[in-house]
């Protein structure tokens, strides 16, 4: 539009402005607390590394042993699992609130008010007991012949007990998650796809879903943490996860704490590891959004160190989409 | 003559107790511009809204280039239509709302070829050949790339319009197109809109700019209260305006 014999553009003054040099303000309040953390700190890590009972080398004997990698990988499988199985009856719960059909959602109310207003512990135990209530399942009729008869003993063992049990409790905090996720995603979205000519079914799930992510993403990551964490409960069941893969080392050789950080060294390493993978899914979802995502707590914690040495924070440069 | 592109007979559309549309009769010939033109609360919004199924009227009927809205005609009953059926219909309608509605996880190239691809059943590059020449037709050939929160209202505006553009529509509904956009980004839409018209589409356009529709209109209706208070061309309703309504309406807009 701007013609070339226009005047010229106002401002823009021809020499570049003096960056101002000013002294900082004093802060002792932040010298101050950052010196006692680092007092309290050193002398934890003198106290954990010189106390003999925290037996330092009984966790480095039995990090890796076969015994407790199995146990871990079991954690690992149940989580995965668990996870699912809790996402899937989430979204059917989600989808079911949101009927036109009251049955359908007093239905989805009743399983929310079941699973979520009984703890996760005491529904492991039913379900591993679930053969003296029913000690025969069978497949049929309703009302009618059955087909298939199992041994409720056989088909429950402690594996799917533990699965039953958290996955079924999962669904039903995944499906408030799920739908505060589908109630974010504005109205219009799934107006402009009806206009276009779009079923509903293509509008759920290229439109509304993806945009519902975002919001859904971040509390499935925390549930997927706490998941991670609530397998240990499975303990119980005498099924060998990490936790009672543990207990059984340190039943027979009595060093309970050593057993007990070993266990607590993998629960952290895999919980980081979900944390930094979450980050990414974040930031996938977060595609097209004005918005960034904020930087993790080491970005900050590393950005606030730069800031110490640089007076000028280069801005990590944003990036859309790709 | 030919058969209508919009035909409206006696529409009529409640929610609740509240009365918005109290029987609206009228027909858009092809190739016509009408535009609407009231206060709100008229029931202007609403009744372009029915025109493509995203309300349900409650009495009445409307067709769309000879075919019924919604429902169809068996002997002298009626039946709902399914789900798929309606969203069959639209594919020929296509619509700008007043808040864009662009998909906020697509890029403006995305946002053009996802209906083409998944409901008309386009393959992607020539999906993909045809968004290009949209976006130039609009302006923004080079913001493909782009997400709708990079690019300013009046791109936003232009982008969805072409959008609307790629299910090669008989017919476009205009929802104030240009309410939600500052003042100076206004006109980049209205143009893209004159161009349009002048390019011999149907458009029904809910609107405030007086001077888009007495310029490109064809045909100039002013509702009031969910009727149709006076209708004809842009230059008898505008400067001879018969009704008390409508030139109280026209004083305080022009």
């Amino acid at each position: 539009m701007a013609d070339a014999e226009q005047p010229p553009e106002p401002a823009a003054a021809a020499v570049a402005p003096e960056e101002i040099k000013a002294v900082p303000v004093r802060r002792p309040g932040r010298l101050i607390a950052g010196v006692l953390i680092i007092i309290v700190a050193a002398a934890l890590v003198r106290s954990v590394a010189t106390n003999p009972r925290f037996g330092w080398g009984t966790v480095g004997e039995y990090l890796f042993s076969p015994v407790v990698l199995d146990g871990l990988l079991k954690t690992i499988e149940l989580t995965i699992i668990a996870m699912v199985v809790g996402i899937l009856i989430g979204v059917i719960l989600a989808v079911m609130r949101l009927s036109p059909n009251p049955i359908v959602v007093a239905a989805s109310g009743f399983y929310i008010w079941l699973f979520r207003g009984t703890p996760v512990l005491v529904q492991l135990l039913f379900w591993n007991f679930i053969a003296a209530l029913y000690p025969v399942v069978a497949l049929g009729i309703p009302f009618g012949p059955a087909l298939v008869e199992f041994n409720a003993n056989n088909l429950i063992t402690p594996f799917v007990a533990a699965l039953l049990g958290l996955g079924l409790n999962e669904g039903a905090y995944m499906s408030e998650i799920v739908r505060a996720g589908l109630l974010s995603v504005d109205e219009g979205q799934e107006e402009a796809a009806k206009a276009l000519g779009m079923r509903r079914m293509q509008t759920m799930r290229r439109i509304i879903l993806p945009q519902a992510m975002r919001v859904i993403i971040p509390p499935t990551g925390n549930e997927t943490i706490g998941m991670l964490k609530t397998t240990s409960l499975v303990s119980v069941l005498a099924y060998t996860e990490l936790l009672y893969a543990v207990q059984l080392i340190y039943a027979a050789n009595y060093k309970q704490i050593p057993l007990l950080i070993v266990a607590s060294i993998w629960y952290l390493v895999l919980t980081t590891i979900l944390s930094i993978g979450q980050y990414f899914i974040e930031r996938h979802y977060g595609r097209g959004t004005a918005r960034a995502i904020p930087p993790t707590l080491l970005m900050r914690i590393w950005q606030s160190f730069s800031t110490w040495r640089h007076t000028e924070v280069p801005v990590p440069e944003q990036r859309h989409g790709l | 003559m030919s058969e209508p592109m919009v035909k409206a007979e006696a529409v009529h559309k409640r929610f609740g107790r509240n009365e918005v549309l109290k029987g609206i009769t009228l027909e858009v010939a092809a190739g016509e511009v009408m535009c609407l033109l009231g206060p709100s609360g008229s029931g202007k919004s609403t009744f372009l809204r029915c025109i493509n199924h995203l309300e349900k009227i409650n009495s009445g009927r409307i067709w769309v280039d000879g075919d019924l809205v919604g429902y169809s005609q068996r002997g002298d009953k009626l039946h709902e239509m399914r789900e798929s059926d309606v969203a069959g219909e639209r594919e020929q309608i296509g619509m700008v709302f007043q808040r864009f509605n662009l998909f906020g996880h697509m890029t403006a190239e995305q946002n053009i070829i996802e209906a083409p691809i998944r409901v008309a059943g386009t393959k992607r590059d020539v999906a993909k050949a045809e968004a290009k020449v949209l976006m130039d037709r609009v302006g923004l050939g080079d913001r493909l790339d782009a997400y709708p929160a990079q690019l300013s209202g009046g791109q936003q505006q232009r982008v969805a319009i072409a959008r609307a553009l790629a299910m090669k529509p008989k017919l476009m509904l205009f929802d104030e197109p240009t309410s939600a956009l500052d003042p100076e980004l206004v006109g980049e839409v209205l143009d893209v809109m004159r161009a349009l018209a002048a390019d011999g589409m149907t458009m029904v356009v809910v609107t405030h700019e007086t001077g888009f529709a007495k310029e490109v209109g064809d045909t100039v209706v002013f509702m009031d209260d969910g009727v149709v208070v006076e209708s004809g061309d842009p230059a008898s309703v505008f400067d001879n305006p018969q009704h008390k309504r409508t030139q109280a309406f026209l004083s305080k807009v022009l």
